[in-house]
């Protein structure tokens, strides 16, 4: 049956207190989960008060203060810093978003940060993403055409095909939204979830792929595709603003026209 | 999410035994009979129970008599049962893990659903024609 409550072994601790920085007057504190795999046990939330005078103002900035002034061993992904690959994706003060992105000045009390919701974890905030990826790889994400390219080397597109693109286009695999679906959570095994949809009908509704009946074949599927019970919490969450619901929706028509 | 165990790959892990086929029948199958049930739903309240309040066993037998009262709550029972199983499967496909029980449930819901919609014929079939 499905499981409700975590697992022994994955029930949160209280862990260590670091001081509060001698003389901060704009203090802040960060309750971080953190998991080690080569000291084993549960996982832990520390406490990391912060001088926000001190600081930048997003997440990821107090994370990197973290990191490098006050326990090197913290782990998490960070790249870009500005919203565009993706990597600090986690949970924030009961949302999934980008660290990037979420202003501290945002979150009321202390931040509280966890990995990804319902994910294995690597250690501390990076979740292992290798089936969500294997879930990528499932749908083709890449232009199929059996026509050869042109001789002038592009194949076009009329302005109105190709921004039937967007809002799709766009989506930067965070996985904020998949980790955030209770159908994900429970069936992730089969069901895609909404960022791996979202990506399926990115290639469904491109108007110079050739392979549209193929992709749809590959989600006609209770699991794949029909897991989707429009919760929504997928569009409430994602950091840039797409509405991954509207994807599936947008493909459970798609099927309805091919069966009707 | 099961992380799986084994050496397959992640690939065909997530590639499992393949799509199924078929699902969007279902999913169409479940919206045919909702907005089915709107129209039919409403005339079992108002028509069938509130309009037959009070009456005898031979007023409710004349009144299944009538061929519009019989093909309606054919229509409606047999809706019925079909959008429930159908509803119902989705959900003990959601909660019930392990393909063993899941198939034992999901069997035994379209069995239900069957035997329930053909005794609601039989009898709206045994009042309108006399038995």
């Amino acid at each position: 049956m499905v499981e409700f409550a975590l697992p022994p072994n994955s029930r949160i601790k209280p862990g260590k207190t670091w001081p509060t920085p001698a003389g901060a007057k704009n203090v802040k504190t960060f309750r971080i989960y953190r998991w080690d795999p080569d000291k084993g046990g549960n996982p832990t939330l520390d406490a990391f008060p912060i001088d926000l005078d001190d600081c930048g103002p997003m997440v990821l900035d107090a994370l990197i203060k973290i990191k490098n002034e006050v326990d090197p061993t913290l782990t998490f992904r960070r790249s870009c810093r500005e919203g565009i690959c993706g990597s600090c994706a986690m949970n924030i003060d009961s949302d999934n978003t980008l660290a990037c992105l979420k202003p501290i000045a945002e979150v009321k009390g202390s931040v509280d940060i966890y990995p990804l919701p319902h994910m294995p974890v690597v250690k501390d905030l990076v979740p292992d993403l290798t089936h969500i990826y294997a879930q990528y790889e499932l749908i083709e994400p890449w232009l199929k055409t059996d026509t050869p390219a042109p001789t002038s080397g592009e194949r076009l597109q009329s302005p109105e095909e190709r921004a039937r693109l967007d809002g799709l286009w766009e989506c930067v695999l965070c996985f904020c939204c998949s980790t955030s679906c209770p159908s994900y959570w429970w069936n992730g095994d089969r069901y895609l979830g909404p960022a791996i949809l979202l990506q399926a009908a990115r290639w469904v509704f491109d108007s110079r792929d050739e392979a549209t009946g193929e992709r749809l074949d590959q989600l006609d599927d209770p699991f794949r595709l029909y897991r989707c019970h429009t919760i929504m919490n997928c569009t409430a969450t994602c950091p840039k603003g797409l509405n991954p619901g509207q994807a599936i929706a947008d493909l459970k028509l798609a099927l309805f026209e091919r069966a009707g | 999410m099961k992380t799986g165990t084994g050496m397959r790959s992640a690939l065909g892990r997530a590639r499992g035994l393949g799509a199924a086929g078929g699902a969007a029948h279902h999913w169409i199958g479940q919206r045919v009979t909702a907005v089915a049930l709107v129209p039919l739903g409403l005339w079992f309240v108002f028509g069938a129970v509130i309009g037959n309040l009070g009456a005898d066993d031979v007023a409710i037998r004349a009144w299944m008599a009538s061929p519009l009262n019989a093909t309606l709550m054919i229509l409606f029972v047999v809706s019925a049962f079909q959008h429930g199983a159908l509803g119902l499967q989705v959900v003990l496909e959601d909660y019930v893990h392990g393909a063993a029980a899941k198939n034992v449930a999901v069997m035994a819901n379209k069995m239900f659903a069957a035997a329930g919609a053909l005794f609601c014929v039989v009898c709206v079939l045994t009042l309108a024609l006399g038995g």
